[in-house]
């Protein structure tokens, strides 16, 4: 028994237990905070009824979303149709595997973890895509269409800014890029990548300003307009988490992960600067929504190919020119 | 005529049905497009989904009957239809008004005015994704239906004019009201400025989108802010100046473009000026001479023939055509209503465009359906 606990699997089993129980936490949370911020920015004051203000709101909605009929349109596809939120959902949580809360706390700190993570959140819009095909839905149809070229579009700027960064730690792995922004981060260094990952983020997640896939004035509700209880609730969640993740791999990659600024950390442990810069920036995206109408679907699709990706390859040039030169 | 980016291929086309059931319809309007791809081929409007009859219930209840009927055709400019059927048949029965009435009518008239403008405002932005202005929106709107409310008793549907003045007289906590309202509101237009009409994204979801030319607004026979966005300064209230609209110093604004933000920015200067009218209004009003000619019969029956009576509405001409045949019934009731010319030439803009601009052009055009469908 003792070298079960000392192995790899023990490991891996226990962090798999905390990532489920923390990302689900995680998304109730972010719900609920995204209510009350956008309750304040309108003059409203958002949930407060149920709990502590309002806390347990989203938990009462939850247990609703459980409680309700999981309804398949007839002429839906019967097998893709229930698997897409489960597979829109995965990815997301392999996402957690890598990432640096603290110095000692990454479930497995891989030397490929960057190009891991990203590798899945590509695998959404697969997903995004079974659930809009499969629904036969005219509205669902246009969303995942949007979806899928929007995905394409920004991923391609959201690598090559996150590759500038790699490029000057020479490492892909989250560990290494967060010890090497000890006195400056990265920020302040790769400030136009930094800009470009955060746009292409909210770009990825699907948020407003970017978040024609599901406009709901224009497409009801895009992509998930035909499912219904916790299939529903499935792509709920997994917008917050991926909302949650790619908040915090820009904490890693441009601020500087679990490190205080400039070296000083003023005694604060490591996890709780990593999850304070994580929801600023969650914060920040949320405050982005509830003030911003949303692009056109073409204007969004000039945005990114003739502009982001010339600036970030642009960007990404300089860099590598710079650090030769060094 | 915006020309398609692509060339549409017929055998590509299918069928998306908007509406009835959308939430960018605002109401039960059923819009059928057909798309290629996400560009609108054909785009054809149908309607009825909110026929109540109102024009046959006018055919057979009495003049006062009709009243309460006229606020529901139009229901975010109650207040504007009320005034019109008053005045229409004034105009018919030669019934004279109380200046005192006079005043008050137009204050509240242009409030509604407000009223409509700034619901639109919200529910246009929201439409292009911003959730916030909305809510700004009606926090100010909420202000006028409390002032129309200590008035007329209702928030909506207001019934408050009678034949021959107000049902109710306004007291002075109504005019402070006001005037602190007028205040309030063009404080908050540098921060709709800043949040809304500054906006990049914004300015480029509405610039050169949907454009109406003035020739194609005057074969649809397109009236109110939307033909003023065209350029044509063209306003029932300075053209058949009716009630005490000559009086007052007040612009039509007018755009140049004819686009989606020309009708964003003609709104926006519209309340401004209905402001300036409730100004001026509030300062000459009489302090007495009576809020309603007393002496005009509940059962009144004006003389055999026929009366047509036009007014601006908040989404343009409107009127009211009545025949009488000496009863106390009208022989007909037939009301022009804006909405319906408005809504047609969407055919015409609408083709080319994407999807999302579709639910843009519509909301600039702001339709209210149940005013089509009376």
């Amino acid at each position: 028994m003792g070298s079960f606990m000392a192995s790899e699997w023990f490991r891996l089993i226990v962090g798999l237990v905390i990532v489920l129980a923390f990302s689900q936490l995680n998304a109730l949370f972010l719900v609920w905070l995204e209510r009350k911020v956008a309750g304040h920015i309108q003059l409203r004051i958002g949930p407060k009824e149920v709990g502590p203000f309002g806390l347990l709101q989203t938990i009462a909605d939850g247990i609703k979303l459980v409680g309700k009929e999981l309804i398949t349109p007839r002429s839906a596809d019967n097998k893709l149709f229930p698997v897409a939120p489960v597979l829109v959902f995965m990815p997301v949580l392999v996402g957690f595997l890598v990432l640096p809360f603290a110095p000692h706390l990454i479930i497995r700190d891989m030397n490929v973890g960057v190009l891991l993570i990203f590798a899945f959140s590509a695998f959404t819009v697969l997903a995004i895509l079974a659930g809009g095909w499969s629904s036969n839905n005219k509205y669902a149809l246009l969303g995942a269409i949007r979806s899928v070229a929007q995905n394409v579009a920004y991923e391609i700027p959201l690598l090559l800014a996150v590759l500038s960064v790699v490029l000057m730690v020479n490492s892909l792995q989250f560990s290494e890029i967060v010890k090497a922004q000890g006195r400056v981060w990265f920020v302040f260094v790769q400030p136009v990548a930094a800009l470009i990952y955060l746009i292409c983020a909210t770009a990825e997640t699907n948020r407003a300003p970017f978040d024609i896939p599901e406009a709901e004035s224009e497409l009801v509700a895009g992509f998930h307009t035909e499912f219904s209880g916790m299939r529903f609730g499935l792509f709920f969640l997994a917008e917050y988490t991926n909302m949650f993740i790619v908040s915090a791999v820009a904490t890693s990659l441009f601020f500087g992960g679990w490190q205080g600024p400039f070296g000083f950390d003023l005694g604060i442990p490591g996890i709780v600067w990593f999850l304070a810069k994580t929801y600023v920036l969650i914060f920040v995206i949320m405050w982005v929504r509830w003030t911003f109408p949303r692009l056109r679907f073409d204007q969004l699709m000039n945005l990114s190919w003739k502009f982001m990706i010339p600036l970030s390859l642009a960007n990404l040039i300089v860099t590598a020119i710079v650090l030769k030169l060094i | 005529m915006p020309k398609p980016i692509a060339p549409p291929a017929v055998d590509r086309v299918y069928t998306l049905n908007l509406g009835p059931q959308h939430p960018s319809t605002h109401g039960v309007l059923r819009v059928l497009l057909d798309l290629d791809g996400e560009f609108i081929v054909k785009a054809d409007p149908v309607l009825g989904y909110g026929h109540r009859g109102h024009e046959k219930m006018g055919e057979n209840r009495t003049y006062k009957q009709f009243m309460p009927n006229t606020s529901r055709m139009d229901y975010l400019s109650g207040l504007l239809f009320n005034h019109g059927f008053a005045l229409a048949v004034e105009k018919f029965a030669g019934i004279d008004v109380p200046l005192r009435a006079k005043y008050i009518r137009t204050i509240c008239a242009e409030l509604n005015r407000i009223s409509s403008h700034l619901l639109w405002f919200g529910t246009y932005v929201m439409d292009l994704g911003g959730f916030t202005p909305f809510l700004y929106a009606f926090d100010d709107r909420e202000n006028i239906l409390d002032i129309l409310d200590r008035v007329t008793g209702s928030r909506l549907t207001y019934s408050y004019c009678r034949f021959g003045g107000v049902c109710q007289d306004v007291d002075e906590t109504f005019l402070e009201m006001t005037k602190t309202f007028i205040d309030r509101l063009r404080s908050r237009f540098s921060d709709y400025h800043n949040l809304v009409t500054k906006n990049i994204i914004f300015i480029h979801r509405t610039r050169n989108v949907g454009v109406i030319h003035p020739e194609q607004a005057r074969q649809f026979g397109v009236t109110g802010p939307n033909l003023r966005a065209c350029g044509i300064p063209f306003d029932v209230r300075k053209m058949e100046p009716y009630e005490l609209y000559d009086q007052f110093d007040f612009e039509i604004p007018t755009g140049t473009n004819g686009d989606a933000l020309d009708r964003y920015n003609v709104r926006l200067e519209e309340m401004e000026q209905s402001c300036r009218i409730i100004e001026q209004a509030l300062a000459r009003m009489p302090k007495g001479g009576g809020y309603l000619n007393r002496s005009v019969s509940s059962r009144l029956t004006p003389p055999k023939g026929e009366v047509y009576f036009a007014f601006e509405s908040a989404r343009g001409l409107t009127a009211y055509y009545l025949v009488s045949d000496g009863s106390p019934h009208p022989y007909r009731c037939h009301i022009r209503v804006p909405s319906f010319s408005n809504l047609h030439v969407l055919v015409d803009v609408l083709r080319g465009t994407m999807v999302a601009d579709a639910i843009s052009i519509l909301g600039s055009i702001d339709v209210v359906i149940p005013e089509i469908d009376r």
